[in-house]
């Protein structure tokens, strides 16, 4: 209908050419153009500096007697810090690295000099819940350490994963001892 | 239709001039204002940092007994052109409230650059007892919230001039010729040499006034210059899409006949 | 009749989908081939642009909304924290902000652009009135978006306008208290505030698909004002509208970025600075430009209660204008003194804008007195009686053969303006 109108379609085709890729520049440009503004809008969504800056977490770890464990908080995620029984260290550091289903040694987990001192991002490697086993009442598993209840993952008291369907050893996060009895988290 | 055209004229006309007449003695006000010139104003222009960091020193030094700066953090002093290690240290000599303490009690210490800029008092009614009733305004965003901008302020902090004789002073009040109904609750706080600066830049009250007026108009609009950068680059982006579908458009209508 | 027809795309899958939904089908014929007339200049872009100005605004908005706190404790500071903390929050706070005055300024050309043409007139009576909709609720919603900062302006607003409702008699007050959800602009006035500010974007894109389906059903109207006779009169949309419409959208997209890069507070007022203060009104409260008119109007009627109804039955009006204007010609091209006329219209609500921004004394009071009541005088009085007394210039046969009636010379400025957005 329309196409019936006063128009021409049939231009010399040198025109048609030039017109193609004036549009051919065009669309390019306006694809960029959508990039450009999706970007800002996309990258609105990542952390903000506030969340960025957020600073360390200082832990006092005097108050935390043998055997027993403190949950702090950084970046909103759970961090368990454990005073280890030496019964549990050398539980820990006996474990033969093939036993293990992500092999580590426990030197490599805690800060030389204070292995008594376990430090850990609590949350499950596998869907991220938060295990149990830091306060003494929780159920510890069959290794000592910290028992997920959702699917039943166990670590040992390194809070490395010895029974399934955890995939990976419980994270560390990055710390400091600024003294004996003094932690900075982050 | 040319009569047509001379009666639109003949009301257009006069109803503008009307309407700029009227307009004329709202400027005639403003005469009082100061024109500085802010680097930061011009179309393309950007912060003078050195400045800057001279402002935030009399900010730190005279103008944060009284006022709170809430909407920033020590770590946006990168944007005057702080270094990291300068922006810790800097932190540091502030004690800010951090929370509470294991016991449940509130505690304290030293800033880290992720905290807010110590505020002077603790709250609203705190700053009123401690000011003669009168409630210092938070600085974050003064440049912005003023009529008249970087030059209000200016002309405030310069603004300080004996009363004129027949003017009657409420106690506890300060004439400043600047504020709207020319007295003001705060003391002239600068004057010629009232800091000392390491840089060598003079002392006089207009100096110390510029760059004052320098940090806090970074303070309120710390985009300005990534802005303005990204401004001109959109713009020119848009004015070659505007040709280049213009030209397209040319093409396509080529073969119509209107 | 239900059932599936067959599609004619080449594309496998497009076709797949067409045959069972026939979107495809529906777009080719709707913004395809769909025939429009061949003579529009550039103040057709407008309903184009505000279109593309709405997508900015939820655009923009949603993710505004994704850091905004509707708290009067927060609210402030959220705003504030987007603008400083969050990547790129300065943009999408600055081109929502201003998106908004742009959506406004378009919108009134639009607006304008309707009335110069006569494109209210039958049969487009009620695609004006679906428009006159569109306007009341970008207007509620660009109110209750502008309480959300929670600035002193934004607080004093609230409380004035949400007060015009207490002009009503007897149940005035009632509506108030149920407005606020208080005995003040507070907490649940915020919270439902952003509540609606989030709703009304997505009626309005309903109203405005009925105002484009109307649109789509009469066909749009034209510079000339006479009807599209044969083919030859119209031509595709696209690609003649699509890419004449992209002209447009560059230039409002530098107009925009003009704003937002460098003068984004160039539209707004320094009370919104300083965080909303319920004890204390400031000095000189305005409203945003795109109010002034109204609020001038308002205050240009010494009763309180008259001053509302003239200010909402400024806009009411608007919805009877297609019975009001007697004159069957639409063009103003070919109304010899409706032509001037509607400038004069337009100059009084310049002027009425004028009003608004300064304080209600002394000459500010009698100009908005005289302007109000040529507001009403054009539309109750003129409009009915020009139809009847003036002579309209002979009109052209068709759109292809604009001879006849000739264009004629424009007054200025206006005609001067229509001719450039002609040319090209």
């Amino acid at each position: 209908m329309a196409d019936s109108s006063a128009v021409t379609h049939h231009a010399p085709s040198g025109d048609v050419t030039k017109r193609d890729l004036l549009q051919l520049i065009l669309t390019a440009g306006a694809a960029v153009g959508v990039g450009a503004i999706a970007w800002p809008l996309i990258d609105s969504m990542n952390p903000s500096k506030d969340v960025l800056a957020l600073s360390s977490v200082d832990v006092d770890l005097a108050p935390v007697v043998e055997g027993q464990g403190i949950t702090i908080v950084w970046q909103g995620k759970p961090i368990f810090v454990r005073h280890r029984t030496p019964a549990e260290i050398k539980s820990a550091q006996d474990v033969a690295l093939n036993d293990l289903i992500e092999p580590q040694a426990d030197s490599a987990r805690v800060k030389a000099g204070h292995d008594q001192w376990i430090v850990l991002i609590g949350i499950c490697t596998h869907l991220g819940c938060v295990p149990l086993g830091n306060k003494p009442s929780d159920p510890r598993g069959e290794w000592g350490g910290w028992f997920c209840p959702c699917h039943g993952s166990q670590y040992d008291t390194s809070g490395r994963v010895r029974h399934g369907p955890a995939p990976l050893n419980l994270y560390l996060p990055p710390y400091a001892f600024e003294s004996d009895t003094k932690i900075k988290v982050g | 239709m040319p009569k047509l055209r001379s009666l639109l004229a003949g009301v257009f006309a006069p109803a503008l001039v009307v309407a700029s007449l009227l307009s004329v003695p709202a400027m005639a006000q403003e005469d009082a204002m100061p024109r500085e010139k802010w680097s930061f104003e011009k179309l393309f222009g950007t912060f003078d940092l050195a400045a800057a960091q001279r402002g935030f020193q009399i900010y730190s030094g005279v103008c944060s007994n009284c006022h709170s700066l809430k909407l920033l953090h020590y770590r946006d002093l990168s944007g005057i052109g702080l270094e990291p290690e300068q922006i810790k240290a800097v932190a540091a000599g502030f004690t800010v409230p951090l929370g509470t303490d294991d016991q449940g009690n509130p505690k304290e210490g030293p800033a880290t650059p992720a905290s807010a800029f110590r505020s002077p008092f603790a709250n609203d009614k705190a700053a009123r007892v401690a000011n003669n009733g009168a409630l210092p305004p938070d600085l974050s965003l003064i440049v912005n919230a003023r009529e008249g901008g970087a030059n209000y302020v200016y002309g405030i902090l310069t603004g300080y001039v004996p009363a004129p004789a027949a003017f009657k002073m409420q106690d506890g009040l300060y004439y400043n010729k600047m504020y709207p109904g020319h007295q003001i609750g705060m003391p002239q706080p600068l004057q010629d040499g009232t800091v000392e600066y390491t840089d060598g830049t003079g002392t006089s009250l207009d100096q110390e006034a510029h760059d004052v007026v320098t940090f806090l108009s970074w303070a309120a609009n710390p985009e300005t210059v990534e802005r303005k950068q990204i401004g001109v680059r959109v713009v020119l982006f848009l004015v070659f899409m505007t040709g280049l579908t213009y030209a397209v458009k040319r093409k396509v209508w080529s073969n119509v006949h209107h | 009749m239900a059932g599936l027809t067959k599609s004619e795309f080449a594309n496998p899958v497009i076709n797949w989908i067409d045959t069972r939904l026939p979107i495809f089908t529906m777009m080719q014929k709707e913004y395809g081939v769909f025939p429009t007339p061949k003579n529009f200049n550039y103040f057709w872009n407008f309903g184009a642009l505000a279109m593309v100005n709405l997508v900015i605004m939820i655009v923009t908005g949603i993710f505004l909304a994704m850091n905004y706190q509707p708290n009067t404790e927060l609210a402030f500071d959220s705003v504030q924290h987007i603008m400083r903390d969050v990547n790129y929050g300065w943009l999408i706070r600055y081109v929502h902000q201003n998106g908004a005055s742009m959506f406004f300024i378009v919108t009134y050309i639009h607006i304008f652009r309707g009335l110069y043409y006569g494109s209210y007139k039958a049969p487009r009576e009620l695609l004006w009135m679906l428009g006159v909709v569109i306007l009341l609720l970008m207007m509620a919603t660009a109110f209750m978006g502008y309480v959300l900062p929670w600035g002193q302006m934004s607080y004093w607003g609230a409380t004035v306008i949400t007060n015009l409702f207490s002009a009503f008699p007897v149940v005035g007050p009632k509506i108030v208290t149920l407005l606020w959800g208080g005995f003040s602009v507070d907490n649940p006035t915020l919270n439902r505030f952003f509540a609606l500010h989030y709703l009304m974007p997505f009626v309005l894109v309903g109203v405005i698909f009925l105002h484009v389906a109307a649109l789509h059903i009469t066909g749009s109207n034209n510079p000339l004002g006479i009807d599209v006779k044969t083919p030859q009169d119209t031509l595709p949309f696209h690609p003649y509208y699509t890419i004449k419409d992209s002209v447009g959208i560059c230039v409002f997209l530098i107009v925009l970025s003009a704003l937002v890069f460098f003068a984004p507070n160039y539209l707004g007022d320094p009370n919104n600075f300083i965080p909303a203060n319920p004890l204390v009104t400031p000095a000189d409260i305005v409203p945003e430009w795109y109010f002034l008119p109204y609020y001038a109007i308002l205050r240009s009627v010494p009763n309180k209660l008259l001053g509302v109804c003239m200010m909402f039955g400024s806009l009411m009006v608007l919805f009877v204008l297609p019975w009001l204007d007697t004159s069957r010609v639409r063009s103003a091209r070919f109304r010899p003194v409706y032509r001037p006329l509607i400038f004069v219209w337009v100059l009084a609500v310049i002027l009425l804008g004028i009003c608004g921004a300064h304080k209600p004394e002394g000459v500010w009071v009698i100009l908005s007195r005289v302007c109000t009541v040529y507001y009403y005088l054009h539309f109750l009085v003129i409009l009915p009686i020009l139809g009847k007394l003036e002579r309209p210039l002979p009109l052209p046969e068709s759109i292809s053969h604009p001879v006849l009636g000739g264009r004629g010379g424009g007054p200025l400025p206006g005609g001067a303006l229509a001719k450039l957005m002609e040319k090209a």
